[in-house]
């Protein structure tokens, strides 16, 4: 017999009330884990789908004026001293000291070429690292593999009257129309699109680019040191971060981040609540048998060790079943709070062995002052039989 | 040789405004190996005078010595150090603990000693054994016959061997064949060297002992 032998057996043979505090720390624990687990998920899946999805950093020609143009209606532009990137400066980017971080280097070429009465935009694209780029993209039919093909946005295969497998004739040579994109609601929608070299050939723009769309994989990776080093690389370039979407989704993130930290504050406080009731009641319901231990010569602070040890086993049971519970919530939610489907649960050991350290210290310090007003009860009032 | 010194013992309380004198100076001196009860009526001060004999309730004056120790002048947790050493308890209600069984509860005060596990054991055994009750350690306190239970209460109160056995009307809630039992139990306890100092309200208990106290109005009578 010791003391850790009382504790056991009164938690062992008081089952429900062990139950009552246990389901109480659990509740709180569970809801951490489970807010901590979606948004560390979520943040996850949003950055795949950034490293995925789009490009983060814009290329393109340094020049000396103003762009005219305000959501999306060009009114034309000042412009002097126009340069262009050379294709073979491209090779450069893959030399940046963060090269690692880049996923894709997608490069451009832009111009206008009559087709009967109708002008329309030209743009060469090397079609694997566009397709890499735009995942999102669905095209009727296929992307072009060979120098006669071409792909039509959805607004120019209107106004050409074109479709799948209908010839275009641009600059005297024929091209076949491979696929067309459906509508994207963004500039694509009004593009005819070519392989580079020869979209390059027809504009007369061989060898030079218009523009070029760069991925890099942006879990933790620094968009602005990349930026800069770009465009040490290409001084003759403007390189610039596209912020704003990965900004607005971190944004919102950290503001469910935020609101999950203040939910779970409260559900927490709530548990100790419990805790802390619960154990001075029962204290108070065990003040006689706290009476018999003061008198058979049971120092004060053994009265403690046995309160505390109860509400450490309660702790390391409740941070067990909390993090269990709580993950298990968590992958029932994640399908319905991810962007996609399929996105994964993030186990991070932190997070277990942080709601078992939290649950165990939650339930200490809400046992404190229960022990420490059964260590101080005088044994005569515990035991009103004397 | 005494082994209880009480000199001039006096304790008050507060009762709402007023203040009520439940020992108003007691002299007594115990010898060792002495077998003492207590009488009075209810409201002499006799429980009063036991649990301040057992060192769990301080008086308001005077000085209580045992084996030469002034045991409220000790310092700090030093008296519950005394109380674990060199006194058992049985009480009125037997207060056994419900979630421990009656081994258990017998082993209680050898919790926060340095002995084996099997070494606690077997002593608990034993003193099972000394009130007859060696077969029964298994068993809940609610799975036990009153009798049985005080016999639980009094195996716990004597396991650490304690210098000093006291009890508070141990037969107050036992039938009279149960009673008899218990006062030739704590009779043999004390034939075989053990200082027993019981209050009690029943005379015919004080047949049983080798001295009675009589207590009237916070005095000795």
């Amino acid at each position: 017999m010791k003391l850790h032998n009382i504790s056991i057996n009164n938690l062992r043979r008081r089952k429900a009330k062990m139950a009552f505090l246990t389901i109480g720390l659990v509740v709180g624990i569970a809801t951490i884990v489970t807010l901590v687990t979606l948004t560390k998920s979520m943040s996850g899946d949003i950055e795949r789908k950034m490293d995925e999805f789009g490009a983060n950093i814009l290329i393109t020609p340094q020049q000396n004026g103003l762009a005219m143009n305000y959501g999306g209606i060009s009114l034309g532009g000042v412009s002097f001293d126009q340069k262009e990137i050379l294709e073979s400066d491209l090779a450069a980017i893959h030399t940046i000291k963060n090269s690692q971080n880049i996923s894709a280097v997608a490069p451009k070429v832009l111009g206008g070429l009559q087709v009967g009465e109708q002008q329309i935009l030209l743009v060469g694209v090397q079609f694997d690292k566009e397709l890499k780029l735009k995942q999102w993209w669905q095209i009727f039919g296929a992307a072009p593999k060979a120098k006669d093909e071409v792909m039509l946005g959805s607004e120019a295969a209107r106004v050409l009257n074109l479709m799948t497998g209908d010839s275009l004739e641009l600059k005297g040579e024929s091209f076949k129309v491979t696929g067309i994109l459906d509508e994207t609601g963004s500039q694509d929608d009004s593009l005819v699109f070519a392989e580079l070299a020869v979209a390059q050939r027809l504009l007369n723009k061989e060898g030079r680019i218009n523009l070029v769309e760069v991925a890099a994989l942006c879990s933790g990776c620094p968009i602005g040191d990349m930026v800069l080093q770009i465009a040490e690389k290409l001084p003759s370039a403007k390189v610039s971060a596209i912020q704003q979407v990965v900004e607005g989704r971190l944004k919102a993130l950290d503001q469910f981040r935020r609101f999950s930290y203040a939910m779970a504050g409260v559900v927490i406080f709530i548990g100790s609540l419990i805790v802390f009731v619960t154990m001075m009641g029962s204290v108070n319901e065990r003040t006689t048998e706290i009476g018999v231990f003061r008198a058979i010569g049971f120092r004060k602070s053994h009265i403690m060790r046995i309160i505390l040890l109860e509400a450490a086993i309660v702790g390391v049971l409740a941070g067990v079943l909390g993090y269990a519970a709580g993950m298990g919530g968590a992958k029932l939610a994640l399908p319905f709070m991810a962007e996609s489907k399929q996105a994964p649960l993030v186990w991070d050991a932190l997070v277990a062995f942080g709601s078992l350290g939290l649950s165990l210290t939650l339930a200490l310090l809400a046992s404190l002052y229960p022990a420490l007003h059964a260590s101080k009860m005088d044994p005569t009032e515990a035991l009103r039989a004397l | 040789m005494s082994l209880i010194e009480v000199r001039q013992v006096s304790k008050s309380y507060a009762s709402g405004a007023e203040t009520v004198d439940a020992l108003r100076g007691v002299d007594i001196t115990i010898d060792q190996g002495e077998f003492v009860t207590i009488m009075g009526q209810s409201g002499s001060g006799k429980s009063t005078l036991l649990s301040i004999l057992g060192g769990l309730n301080r008086p308001t004056g005077g000085t209580v010595q045992m084996s030469g120790v002034d045991i409220y002048a000790l310092p700090g947790e030093k008296l519950a150090d005394f109380r674990s050493q060199k006194l058992g308890f049985v009480f009125q209600s037997f207060n056994l603990i419900s979630y421990l069984t009656a081994l258990e509860n017998v082993m209680l005060p050898l919790a926060i000693c340095s002995l084996k596990s099997k070494e606690k054991e077997a002593a608990a055994r034993e003193a099972l054994t000394r009130v007859g009750l060696g077969a029964k350690g298994d068993r809940l306190p609610n799975q036990l016959s009153g009798g049985e239970q005080e016999r639980v209460a009094i195996a716990r109160a004597i396991v650490n061997r304690p210098e000093i056995l006291f009890a508070d009307e141990p037969t107050g809630n036992l039938d009279s064949k149960t009673s008899l039992e218990m006062m030739n139990l704590f009779r043999g306890l004390n034939d075989s060297g053990q200082t027993v100092v019981m209050v009690t309200h029943n005379p015919e208990n004080c047949d049983y002992s080798d001295r009675t106290i009589q207590l009237r109005d916070g005095l000795v009578a």
